[in-house]
């Protein structure tokens, strides 16, 4: 059977204004969605931009809130009564206000703000719009990460110093290890909330997945398939990342088994 | 070996430790008992530096180690310290748990490292806990793998907050009894402890302190035997 073939004769019946039968009409609808032109091409370039800007996002925002997360941890748990370190109270002041800010405002008002303001002239909307998630993220990681750090019993990081360890093998044979199973669920639902708020990106003029379909149906007039199917991606992306996220939870719980 | 002068820490207003100067000789098991609250524990901790003292010195082997300056990472590789809640590490094996230490430290080599602690593990009844996490292990079994852990280092002192505190009455036996053995061999022990029969049985010299306060001490016979303060007097009449 002629798929395209048949797309065009009921195509040219609903067009005649003919009834058709659900049936035909799902079909009709779904190719012309999906299979004309090749558009699940538009769709595939959609996946891998969204993803793409997902990695360049997560990146910023991990390495952001990682140091981050040191600055505010190293500040806290300096010795009282001894003299604060200046350039540490200064540095963690200013790790506060973009906490405080990134946390304060919306999403997209923070999209709007770089791509219509700060970014105005540049025409690299889909760049412009991962570093905006990146920075937006990062506020939400340094929060995860300070929790994981502050979490984990001192008693451990005193164990490791008191054997004649030194700061930085401590916190990477002990801390961090621990710190980081602990955060690992938390992280996974940032990482997955990331994923989905790059479909923002699109106010902005960001190319990915949303945009795609939206190409689409201004040209169908016909929005439901799109979105439909936009929506079922996005599922499938985070069921997919949910189940390897599963399966490093349960090789770092080894050490839990008892 | 350890030499205290004019010890002070203080957390914000509040003294917890208040002038205090004492000596530490090589070979002594000195047991430090008092009521909770009274400072003992901070002074274990001042002497590696886990607390940092508000005022005073500590000098250990000729070292001053409440100079800012001195590697005081080089100085804990000398002192073991044991801890109440054993502190192991739940992400590693047994084994890696006590060879970590030596290894990072360039002390020994990984198979050197793994020789001493499968030696140390027999020596207290464990060497088949090697790969076992510390989570499938008893509180007890815990405590002496956190010993043989800081004994893995080879010091010349070891330090014991409150070892037996939160373990099963019928746990405490085991790790006193692999205690005796290290005082037997003769390892200089600084004990903060509840256990009075361990203080009296092991103990070269007893210190009670009380408020910050290095309130009385001797050998243990004396300080159990004819207390000469009141507050030792009571003290005693409370745990015995």
């Amino acid at each position: 059977m002629n798929w395209a073939l048949q797309f065009e004769q009921w195509h040219a019946m609903m067009t005649a204004g003919e009834d058709l039968s659900f049936f035909q009409e799902f079909f009709v609808k779904f190719y012309q969605a999906f299979v004309l032109n090749d558009r699940w091409l538009q769709y595939l370039e959609g996946v891998g931009k969204t993803l793409l800007t997902t990695a360049m996002a997560l990146a910023i925002g991990v390495v952001l809130g990682v140091l981050v997360a040191m600055v505010r941890t190293a500040h806290d748990q300096q010795r009282p009564g001894r003299r604060k370190n200046p350039v540490l109270g200064l540095t963690n002041a200013i790790c506060k206000i973009y906490v405080t800010v990134i946390r304060g405002t919306p999403m997209m008002v923070q999209l709007l703000i770089m791509g219509l303001v700060i970014f105005k002239s540049s025409r690299n909307f889909t760049a412009v719009g991962a570093l905006t998630l990146g920075i937006n993220s990062g506020a939400y990681v340094a929060e995860i990460i300070r929790g994981g750090l502050m979490a984990l019993d001192p008693g451990q990081a005193e164990a490791g110093r008191s054997l004649g360890l030194g700061y930085v093998d401590t916190m990477r044979f002990i801390v961090i290890p621990q710190a980081f199973k602990a955060i690992l669920p938390s992280l996974g639902n940032e990482f997955i909330i990331l994923l989905k708020d790059t479909s923002l990106i699109t106010v902005i003029g960001g190319k990915e997945l949303v945009h795609a379909a939206q190409g689409i149906y201004g040209r169908t007039y016909e929005a439901m398939y799109p979105l439909i199917g936009v929506a079922i991606i996005y599922l499938v992306l985070v069921l997919i990342f949910s189940w390897l996220q599963g399966k490093l939870e349960r090789r770092l719980r080894q050490s839990d088994r008892r | 070996m350890i030499d205290v002068k004019n010890l002070s820490k203080s957390f914000g207003d509040h003294l917890v430790l208040d002038n205090l100067t004492e000596h530490i000789s090589p070979g002594e098991k000195v047991v430090i008992i008092g009521p909770s609250g009274s400072g003992k524990s901070t002074f274990l901790r001042c002497l590696n530096l886990l607390e940092i003292p508000t005022e005073g010195t500590i000098t250990f082997d000729g070292v001053e180690i409440t100079n800012p300056n001195t590697d005081i990472n080089a100085v804990r590789r000398q002192m073991g310290m044991v801890f109440q809640h054993f502190n192991l590490f739940p992400n590693m094996t047994v084994l890696r748990n006590i060879t970590l230490a030596p290894v990072r430290t360039k002390l020994m080599s990984q198979e050197e490292a793994n020789d001493v602690a499968m030696d140390l593990l027999r020596r207290v009844g464990l060497e088949d806990k090697a790969n076992a996490y510390p989570n499938q292990v008893s509180g007890g079994q815990k405590q002496r793998i956190a010993i043989v852990r800081a004994l893995a280092m080879r010091p010349k002192l070891m330090l014991f907050d409150e070892p037996t505190s939160a373990l099963d009455p019928e746990m405490v036996g085991e790790v006193l009894e692999v205690m005796k053995e290290l005082a037997r061999e003769g390892m200089t022990m600084v004990v903060v402890t509840h256990e009075m029969g361990f203080a009296r049985e092991v103990g070269t010299r007893v210190l009670f302190m009380d408020e910050g306060h290095i309130v009385e001490q001797g050998e243990p016979s004396a300080v159990f035997g004819n207390p000469q303060s009141e507050r030792l007097r009571s003290f005693l009449a409370k745990v015995l």
